[in-house]
C-alpha cells in the first residue's frame, strides 16, 4: 500500500500519545498499536494515565485517559517524555496534553468534536484550531468522527456505534503513517466481537478505512519509518507488569511443585492479578476472592499452613489492613507472597496514579520486630523474575516476602523474550515429614544454615504440632513468655531474614568507565527514566554510575561497598525519600534524594538535569 | 516434584450430599481421647466451662475414625482460643477475628481435612463478625465452634456483643446500653446450611450436637453456651439448674414436637397471627404443636424458634436449629479445578505465558 506521492522518513525513535475520554477507548487502540509494533520488531514501553473514576464525565479535564507508547530502533528504557504525536479526541484531551508537548510536535485532533459547548466546557473562548494558538505544532484537523461514520454507513450498527469505532479510524490512520502491520488487528477484533458479527465488521472497516484515509488523501506528506531494534534472539512477546508478576508467581509454584493459592479483595492497579490468576485453574490456582483484604490474606495463610503457596494481592490501603495479619504470617514462619502494586496515597490517595511511598510501611509497618525479605521489580518483564525470587525466597526460609510493584509497572509493557522455563532453577521445599528432635516432632528446629524451620503440613502423621502468634519457645515450638528466649527468638527472626542477603545477587554498578564521582541509586519502576538519563548525560560527556536495587531487605551484601565508591550518591524516588532513609540508616555515605510525588513517572529529562547539577 | 502428592490430589466430588468427613482420611488404629491429649497444662481458670467443652471434644474426635493428622484445629484470640494448644491434632491459634477467614483457605486447598474452628462472642461476633457472616453464607466445610459466655474473659471483663443490655462491666459502670447479637439468628440470617445450640454443662447434648456437626457438609455453626466463672459466673443457671432448666430450656428434637416445662406441660406452636407462641398442653391439642424439622429449607421458622428465648417469658431451644444441604463452596472451587484440568485439557505452562501473539527475533529454530 506504498504511496508513491508521499515521502517517507526515518526515524530512530518515536512517543505517541493517545487521548481522549475515559470512555473513547483510548487504552484499547493504545494496546493494539503497541501490539502491532511489538509484532514488527521495534524496542518498546508504554505508559497508562486514566482517571479513577470508570466513566467519568465526558469531555471534562478531569476525564481525559491517555496512553502513551515511545518505540524505537534501539533499545530504550521509559515511555519517553514528551510526545512527538499527541492524537487528541477531543478538546480536554488536547488542553490536557499540550503542555507536555515541544514546539514540532504532531497534533491530531477530531475536529468534529471541537464545538463552542465542548471548548466552553475546558475553558477555552476560542477555538484553539483556528485562533492560532497551535502555530508551533503540525496540526491536522480530521473530522474523525463524521468520516467514521460516513465510512460504516450501510453497516448494520447505529450511528452511535458508528461513531465509536472513530477510535479504530485514528488507529489505521496511525499504521498508515508509522507503516505498522495491521493483521493482528483485524484478528484482535475479530476475536473480541467475535458474538457481534456486525460489531466486528463495523471497527475492522473503521480501521481500514483510517488506513485508506492516510493513504489516499494528501493530509499527510509524510510517513514514518522506525526499523525494528536489534534484540536478542528469541521469542518475544509484549508484557504488562501485572501480567509478568502472575507468571513469574504460576513459574515459580510450578517449579516448587506446590499449588498456588490466592487470597485477594479488589482494589485499584492490584485487581489483575486476581483476574488473571482466576483465569488458571487449570494449573491447579486457586482463586478466592474474600470479604475483604483481611480474610484474603488470612486464607492466603491458611492455604500456606495446608502445603500450599498463599498469595495476596492489594495496593498501599490493602496493605494497611493486612498489616496484623502479616505480622502473624511473621511469627508463624510460613511462606508467603504478598504483591503490593503500590498506588499515591496517603488514604485513598489517586488510586490509578502510581507512587513508591510504601517501602518504608513494608519494612516497619507492623507491631513488634517484624522483619520481612522485601523485593521491587524495576520494570514490567522484572515482575515475572521477582516474582518468582519471591517464592524462591518464601518457601526456602518459611517467610512472609512482600513484593512491591507500582501501578507503572503494573499497567505499563515492554517485549520481553520469553524465559525457558526448564531452565529456570528449581525450587525445593522440603517438606519435613519425620520427627527431628529424638522421635519428637519440633516445629521451630531450625536449619542451622538458613535458620528456617521445617514446614509440616497437617496429613503428616506423627508430626501434629500446633503454632500461632504467641511467642513460641526456640527449638520446641509450645508457647513462652521467657524473657531470654523472647529476645533470642526476636533475633534469630532477624537473623534469617538477615541472611537472605547471603543468597541474593550482588548489586550490580552500570559505571562504563569506572571513575564516576555520582552514582545514581534507584528502586523499583524508576529504572527506566533512570537509564535513559544516565544514557543522556554520558552521551553530553558526563560521567555517573547507576546501580538499582531490586532486593530493598536485606540489602544485597555488597550494597555498602559499592556506594562507598562513590564520592555523592543520589537516590530518586517517587515518595519523600524513604529509600534515603534507609541507605542513611545503614550505610555511612553522602546520599541526597531526588523525590517527586505527582502521581507520575519521573522525566528522563528532570533526572538527567539533576544528575548534571550533580556532577 | 511433589514430595508428597497425595495429599495434592483433587478428589473429584460426588454429586450427591455427603458427611461434612467424606474425604478425610479414616484411621487405622483404635483411639481414645488419650491420643487427642498433648503435653501442654490447660491455663484456664479452674472451673472454666471451656475444660468440659475440651473433655467433650477429646471424647468425640476417637468416635470419628479418622485420621488424627487430618484434623485440624483453628483459633481466633481470647480464652476459647487456646484450645488448639490442648489438643494434639494439627492447630493454629491465629488473630483477632480471622480464624474462619484462615480455616477458608485451608479447607479450600486441603479438602481431605476435617478443619474446625473455635472461637467466642468476641472474636467471631466482634472484631470477626465479617468473617462470621461470609464464611456461612459461602457454606465452607468447617466447623464453628462458638464459646459464648457473653464476657470478654481474656481481657479481664468487659460486656460482649451477646452481653445482655444493662450489663454493668468494667467498661460500661453505668450498664451497657447496646443490644445483645443473637448468633443463632445471626446464623440463620446469613443462611448458614447447619445451626445449633448447646451447653457447655450437659456433656451428653453437648456431644451429641458436635457429632452431628461434624457429620454436616458445609459449614456448621455450633454455639455452645459456656460459664466463664470469673466474669460473669452463673450467667446460663437458669438454664442449667436442674429445678429451672426444664422451663427454661427447650430441647430441639427432628421430627418431635416441641415439648417443654415441669410443672405444666408446655408446647410451641404456630400462632393464628404468625409468630410463635408458647401455650399450655393442657390449654390446645397436641396437634397443634409444632413438629421440628432440622431440613426445612425455609429459615423462617427456624428463625422465630432462635428468637423464642428473647422474649420475656419465652424459653430457649437447645438443639440443632437447622441442617440442609448444599453445596459446599471448598467443594465447588475443587469442582472447577478438576474440571479445568481435567481430560488432559491443562495446557502446558510455557505455552500459557507465551499467549497468543509472540513474535521471533533471530533465527528460526525447530
Amino acid at each position: 500500500m506504498d504511496c508513491s506521492s508521499v515521502g517517507t522518513k526515518q526515524l530512530s525513535n518515536v512517543i505517541i500519545r493517545f487521548a481522549g475520554d475515559s470512555g473513547d477507548g483510548i487504552q484499547l487502540t493504545g494496546d493494539r498499536f503497541t501490539g502491532e509494533t511489538a509484532f514488527f520488531g521495534n524496542d518498546l514501553a508504554t505508559l497508562r494515565d486514566f482517571p479513577a473514576e470508570i466513566r467519568a464525565p465526558s469531555g471534562t479535564l478531569a476525564g481525559v485517559s491517555s496512553f502513551q507508547l515511545h518505540f524505537a530502533d534501539h533499545g530504550i528504557h521509559t515511555a519517553g517524555d514528551a510526545p512527538d504525536v499527541l492524537v487528541a479526541m477531543n478538546p480536554a484531551a488536547l488542553k490536557a496534553n499540550i503542555g507536555d508537548l515541544e514546539a514540532g510536535a504532531e497534533i491530531i485532533v477530531d475536529s468534529d468534536q471541537f464545538k463552542r459547548r465542548t471548548l466552553k466546557k475546558v475553558g477555552y473562548g476560542t477555538n484553539p484550531l483556528e485562533d492560532g494558538s497551535l502555530e508551533s505544532y503540525r496540526v491536522h484537523a480530521i473530522p474523525l468522527s463524521s468520516i467514521t461514520v460516513e465510512a460504516l454507513r450501510g453497516f448494520p450498527i447505529s450511528n452511535k456505534d458508528a461513531e465509536r469505532a472513530k477510535n479504530m479510524f485514528a488507529l489505521g490512520l496511525l499504521c498508515w503513517m508509522y507503516d505498522r502491520p495491521t493483521d493482528s488487528t483485524v484478528e484482535y477484533l475479530r476475536r473480541r466481537f467475535g458474538k457481534r458479527a456486525e460489531i466486528a465488521d463495523a471497527n475492522v472497516a473503521a480501521f481500514q478505512a483510517g488506513y485508506a484515509f492516510g493513504d489516499t488523501t494528501e493530509t499527510f506528506a509524510t510517513r514514518y519509518e522506525v526499523r525494528p531494534a536489534h534484540m536478542p534472539d528469541g521469542l518475544y512477546r509484549n508484557v504488562s507488569g501485572n501480567l509478568a508478576l502472575c507468571y513469574g508467581l504460576l513459574a515459580g509454584t510450578q517449579k516448587a511443585g506446590i499449588p498456588l493459592f490466592l487470597g485477594a479483595y479488589p482494589i485499584t492497579p492490584a485487581s489483575d492479578l486476581l483476574h488473571e490468576l482466576a483465569r488458571h485453574q487449570a494449573q491447579g490456582v486457586r482463586t478466592f476472592q474474600a470479604e475483604d483484604e483481611i480474610a484474603g490474606i488470612a486464607a492466603a495463610i491458611g492455604a500456606s499452613f495446608g502445603g500450599h503457596l498463599g498469595v495476596t494481592s492489594t495496593s498501599g490501603p490493602g496493605m494497611s489492613l493486612k498489616a496484623e495479619a502479616l505480622g502473624l504470617a511473621i511469627a508463624l514462619e510460613l511462606p508467603l507472597v504478598v504483591c503490593n502494586v503500590q498506588r499515591a496515597g496517603p488514604s485513598t490517595g489517586m488510586p490509578t496514579k502510581t507512587e513508591q511511598a510504601d517501602l518504608l510501611q513494608a519494612m516497619f509497618g507492623r507491631n513488634g520486630e517484624s522483619p520481612v525479605p522485601i523485593l521491587a521489580p524495576r520494570s514490567p518483564s522484572d515482575c515475572f523474575e521477582i516474582a518468582f525470587e519471591a517464592v524462591r525466597i518464601a518457601t526456602k526460609y518459611r517467610t512472609p516476602v512482600v513484593i512491591l510493584s507500582d501501578a507503572h509497572l503494573a499497567n505499563g509493557s515492554e517485549p520481553w523474550r520469553l524465559p525457558d522455563l526448564n531452565h529456570l532453577p528449581d525450587i525445593q521445599v522440603g517438606f519435613a515429614t519425620e520427627p527431628n528432635r529424638g522421635g519428637e516432632f519440633w516445629p521451630y528446629l531450625r536449619d542451622p544454615e538458613t535458620l528456617a524451620r521445617p514446614w509440616t503440613v497437617p496429613g503428616t502423621s506423627g508430626l501434629e504440632h500446633r503454632i500461632g502468634g504467641l511467642e513460641k519457645l526456640d527449638g520446641k515450638g509450645t508457647i513462652s513468655s521467657d524473657p531470654d528466649n523472647h529476645e533470642a527468638m526476636v533475633r534469630v527472626r532477624a537473623a534469617k531474614v538477615a541472611g537472605v542477603a547471603a543468597d541474593t545477587p550482588a548489586l550490580e554498578v552500570d559505571d562504563p568507565d569506572d571513575c564516576a564521582d555520582l552514582l545514581v541509586l534507584g528502586w523499583g519502576s524508576t529504572y527506566g527514566a533512570t537509564c535513559a538519563a544516565v544514557r543522556a548525560v554520558r552521551e553530553r560527556g558526563g560521567q555517573v554510575a547507576h546501580a538499582h536495587l531490586r532486593h530493598l531487605n536485606p540489602f544485597p551484601a555488597n550494597t555498602g561497598d559499592v556506594l562507598g565508591r562513590y564520592r555523592t550518591v543520589l537516590v530518586p524516588e517517587l515518595n519523600s525519600g524513604q529509600l534515603l532513609v534507609l541507605i542513611k540508616a545503614s550505610f555511612e555515605v553522602h546520599a541526597i534524594g531526588y523525590n517527586r510525588v505527582r502521581g507520575l513517572p519521573f522525566s528522563s529529562a528532570e533526572l538527567a538535569a539533576q544528575i548534571e547539577e550533580l556532577i | 516434584m511433589l514430595e508428597n502428592p497425595v495429599m495434592f490430589d483433587n478428589p473429584v466430588q460426588s454429586p450427591t450430599p455427603m458427611s461434612g468427613l467424606g474425604l478425610v482420611p479414616a484411621t487405622t488404629r483404635t483411639m481414645t481421647s488419650e491420643d487427642f491429649k498433648t503435653d501442654q497444662e490447660a491455663r484456664w481458670c479452674p472451673g472454666c466451662g471451656d475444660y468440659a467443652i475440651l473433655a467433650a471434644v477429646q471424647g468425640l474426635l476417637p468416635e470419628l475414625g479418622l485420621a488424627r493428622e487430618n484434623m485440624v484445629f483453628i483459633s481466633g484470640i481470647g480464652c476459647s482460643s487456646r484450645f488448639p494448644y490442648y489438643l494434639n491434632t494439627y492447630g493454629m491459634h491465629s488473630i483477632h477475628g480471622r480464624a474462619p477467614a484462615i480455616a477458608t483457605g485451608l479447607a479450600m486447598s486441603r479438602p481431605d481435612l476435617s478443619v474446625w474452628v473455635v472461637t467466642g462472642d468476641g472474636d467471631a461476633l466482634s472484631i470477626g463478625g465479617n468473617h462470621l457472616i461470609h464464611t456461612l453464607r459461602r457454606n465452607v466445610n468447617l466447623k464453628i465452634l462458638l464459646f459464648n459466655n457473653q464476657i470478654y474473659g481474656l481481657t479481664k471483663g468487659q460486656y460482649s456483643p451477646t452481653s445482655e443490655a444493662g450489663k454493668v462491666t468494667k467498661s460500661t459502670p453505668a450498664g451497657s446500653v447496646d443490644r445483645p447479637l443473637n448468633p443463632i439468628s445471626l446464623a440463620l440470617g446469613a443462611e448458614a446450611t447447619f445451626v445449633a445450640r448447646t451447653i457447655d454443662s450437659d456433656r451428653e447434648h453437648l456431644t451429641g450436637v458436635l457429632r452431628a456437626a461434624a457429620q454436616h457438609r458445609g459449614t456448621a455453626l455450633v454455639e455452645i453456651l459456656q460459664n466463664c466463672n470469673i466474669f460473669n459466673d452463673g450467667a446460663f443457671d437458669p438454664l442449667k439448674n436442674p429445678d429451672t432448666r426444664g422451663e427454661t430450656t427447650v430441647r430441639l428434637q427432628h421430627g418431635e414436637p416441641m415439648l417443654f416445662g415441669t410443672t405444666t406441660r408446655k408446647g410451641v406452636r404456630v400462632s393464628p397471627r404468625g409468630g410463635l407462641e408458647i401455650v399450655a398442653l393442657d390449654d390446645v391439642d397436641s396437634d397443634s404443636l409444632l413438629v421440628h424439622d432440622v431440613h426445612q429449607q425455609d429459615s423462617s421458622l427456624a428463625f422465630m424458634l432462635s428468637r423464642l428465648g428473647d422474649r420475656p417469658g419465652g424459653v430457649t431451644p437447645l438443639g440443632v436449629f437447622r441442617d440442609v444441604a448444599r453445596p459446599a463452596y471448598d467443594d465447588l472451587v475443587n469442582e472447577q479445578i478438576v474440571e479445568a484440568g481435567a481430560h488432559g485439557r491443562a495446557p502446558d505452562l510455557s505455552t500459557v505465558i507465551a499467549g497468543n501473539d509472540t513474535w521471533l527475533v533471530g533465527p528460526q529454530h525447530d
